[in-house]
């Protein structure tokens, strides 16, 4: 037990760590591959979690988390961004070496946070709570630091990842029909994005946010 | 009858709709569908049937008391649809059908919702339904709103999903078996872990109230309602809202159960004053008529949450606003979309003198704007003074001050637009664009009957509907 937890942990710290390169990165591509490396390492998790007593079912929700957050996502947000002929990020509002030391410290926060909410036996000592706040944080930093659509879409990715990290903790009590009901609605959502992402670019023909100010009082 | 045709029947019609080849005659599904499930919520409503403790959906008395006026608005939208669609023929229809329906369809499951993961999913996706009616006018502009609301709704959403696991933990930490029905969960009591259930209300709080549209987490209301067709604001305003309220009704009770109570109410407290006045402030300075009604929007979001902190006369309370509030802003929203289409600007700085122009839409205007500013004897004077009773008897006074304090801000601000865009002598422009909007009944009577439902509402509350509200009450408070 100890040695899987060990195992997890590393996982875990590796999905943080992938926080940080999207936090300090200005090329897209390299965000993307964060975001999509982070989404396979979460589907690994539930496999770690419950090496003991694998049962069809938490395979199937790793194989979709996977494939989903590893595979499609990240290949309709790289055709958005080839579409609209951007590599890099310019200007975020918030710089890169700032979004990197936020993050850096929030980690940190994040890690004396986790202390204070107590944790179920099983749980203790896994890294769950601290990695989880850690992406969300990350997550609102790229959604409110970044100027560009597709960016604040890998954002509000890392954002769910973390509250993923989260639902790990219940994996055991979240029945299949919530489950799979929740991944139909993330999935779904991110398709509806990738609509509206493109309308804004036919639309503006700019993916730049900062152009969307009409609407203000 | 089961209760789960109120979800399959829209959205069965959501599907024929796509499928349905005529841009012309599609829209004729919108009042169809809808006029059955009147037919059915009103049947469910007059014979309760009894629902299983621990079912995961069912007609229970919240749902009872507050589906039947979110159906009735939907239909009375719905014939509005017929005739707005057919201005709007220009547009293809088929997603803006589909949508409408498959929110109907959403609404009901999320209102009948008495599993905390099912009420997630089901307010997730009426958000995401409502994308494509947001941006149907297919404006820089529409889609600009769709954006931020996409972004804002979507992070609020994802706040509430990790409240929900925050909630379930707690009661997982507690000894539960991981039920996450309301009813296991108000069982478990205080036996809820205090920190996770704290948690867990905050980020909810935050997650539904950003749903539902409460300052400071109201960004996306003005932009959306602004731009999208006022059919949709009505629905939104009325419909889509009250599925996020109805949410935090039933994760108070639960706090309330685990012995938060207090400190769920006074948060409640706080968040409704606070939207009240922001929208008030918002109110005095907007020019836009459309963006106008958004923050009256949060204004009575705000009044809605003051009530339900107020106990359980308040909670009453706001089940009637709920009502009031939903059939008047929907007729504000039809007669607001009127004048939109005759004058061709939102901006109160170009629009003048509808009275003259749209007398009928005009009238309908100054009417709804006096009924929603609470003044006697439509159905939200009615609903506010109770709200203020609950509050006077509960002994928050300084907080029933600053309640009415905003209520007359508010109204100063309403009268200052309204009345600036019916009055006077108007513009070449706006007459010469007036010319292509004919005031026909099928504009007209879907909000003068929403504004008849809101003055019946407060002259003569039935007492089948009094009863539910005190039915749904006596679900939340178990123990008074």
């Amino acid at each position: 037990m100890n040695g899987m937890n060990g195992t997890l942990n590393l996982v875990i710290g590796l999905a943080m760590g992938l926080n940080l390169i999207a936090l300090g990165s200005s090329r897209l591509p390299t965000l993307i591959r964060a975001m999509s490396l982070q989404g396979v390492l979460l589907g690994v998790m539930p496999l770690l979690m419950e090496h003991e007593r694998l049962d069809w079912r938490i395979i199937v929700v790793a194989l979709a988390t996977m494939v989903g957050k590893g595979v499609v996502i990240p290949g309709l947000l790289r055709r958005a961004m080839r579409a609209a002929n951007i590599e890099r990020e310019i200007e975020p509002f918030i710089g890169f070496v700032p979004s990197l030391l936020l993050g850096a410290g929030g980690t940190i926060a994040a890690m004396a946070l986790a202390r204070a909410l107590p944790l179920l036996p099983e749980h203790a000592g896994m890294l769950l709570v601290p990695g989880s706040l850690a992406s969300i944080l990350t997550g609102f930093i790229l959604l409110i630091g970044r100027a560009k659509a597709i960016s604040q879409v890998c954002g509000y990715l890392i954002l769910e990842n973390g509250i993923y990290l989260f639902g790990l903790l219940l994996i055991h009590s979240t029945p299949l029909l919530v489950e799979s009901g929740i991944l139909l609605d993330v999935t779904v959502g991110v398709f509806i994005i990738g609509i509206i992402v493109d309308r804004i670019q036919r639309a503006f023909d700019s993916l730049d946010t900062r152009k969307l100010t009409t609407l203000r009082e | 009858m089961n209760p789960l045709f109120l979800i399959i029947v829209p959205l069965v019609g959501a599907a024929l709709a796509a499928l349905w080849p005529d841009n012309r005659t599609r829209p004729w599904f919108l009042p169809g569908i809808g006029l059955a499930h009147v037919g059915m919520t009103f049947w469910l409503f007059i014979n309760p049937p009894v629902v299983a403790p621990d079912a995961w959906l069912g007609f229970d008395p919240l749902a009872r008391a507050v589906l039947p006026g979110v159906s009735l608005l939907f239909l009375v939208c719905a014939a509005y649809g017929v005739t707005y669609l057919r201005i709007r023929s220009e547009r293809p229809n088929r997603v803006f059908v589909a949508s409408l329906l498959t929110i109907l369809g959403l609404l009901s499951a999320g209102h009948q919702a008495r599993h905390l993961g099912l009420l997630w999913i089901t307010t997730e996706a009426v958000t995401l339904a409502s994308v494509p009616l947001l941006h149907f006018n297919g404006t820089p502009r529409a889609f600009e709103a769709t954006w931020k609301y996409l972004l804002v709704g979507g992070t609020g959403i994802a706040l509430s999903l990790l409240g929900s696991f925050c909630l379930g933990y707690a009661s997982l930490h507690g000894g539960g078996v991981g039920d996450l029905t309301f009813t296991a969960l108000t069982a478990q009591g205080a036996a809820l872990s205090r920190p996770w259930v704290l948690t867990a209300w905050v980020l909810l709080l935050v997650g539904y109230g950003t749903k539902m549209g409460l300052a400071p987490m109201h960004t996306w209301k003005p932009d959306a309602y602004g731009e999208a067709p006022g059919i949709v604001g009505a629905i939104l305003a009325g419909g889509v809202t009250t599925v996020a309220f109805t949410a935090i009704l039933r994760v108070r009770a639960v706090i309330a159960a685990s012995g938060a109570g207090a400190m769920a109410d006074h948060t409640l407290l706080v968040i409704g004053l606070f939207s009240m006045l922001v929208a008030a402030l918002f109110l005095l300075g907007t020019r836009d008529y459309k963006r106008m009604l958004a923050y009256s929007s949060v204004e009575h979001m705000g009044i809605l949450c003051v009530g339900a902190a107020l106990g359980a006369a308040g909670v009453a309370a706001a089940l009637f606003h709920v009502w009031s509030n939903a059939l008047t802003k929907g007729s504000l929203f039809l007669s607001a979309g009127n004048i939109r289409r005759a004058a061709g600007s939102p901006l109160m700085d170009d629009v003048r003198g509808m009275a003259v122009l749209t007398p009928r839409s005009a009238a309908l205007f100054v009417a709804g704007m006096f009924a929603v500013t609470a003044c006697p004897p439509f159905g939200p004077f009615f609903s506010e003074l109770l709200v203020v009773r609950a509050g006077l008897a509960a002994g928050h006074g300084l907080a029933i001050a600053i309640f009415l304090a905003c209520l007359l801000l508010a109204f100063f601000g309403l009268t200052r637009v309204v009345f600036g865009i019916v009055d006077g002598r108007p513009r070449p422009a706006t007459k010469a664009n007036s010319k292509n909007f004919v005031e026909t009944a099928g504009v007209v009577m879907p909000p003068l009957l929403l504004l008849g439902l809101s003055l019946w509402l407060g002259l003569f509350t039935p007492a089948i509907l009094r009863e539910a509200w005190s039915a749904a009450v006596a679900q939340l408070f178990p123990n008074p």
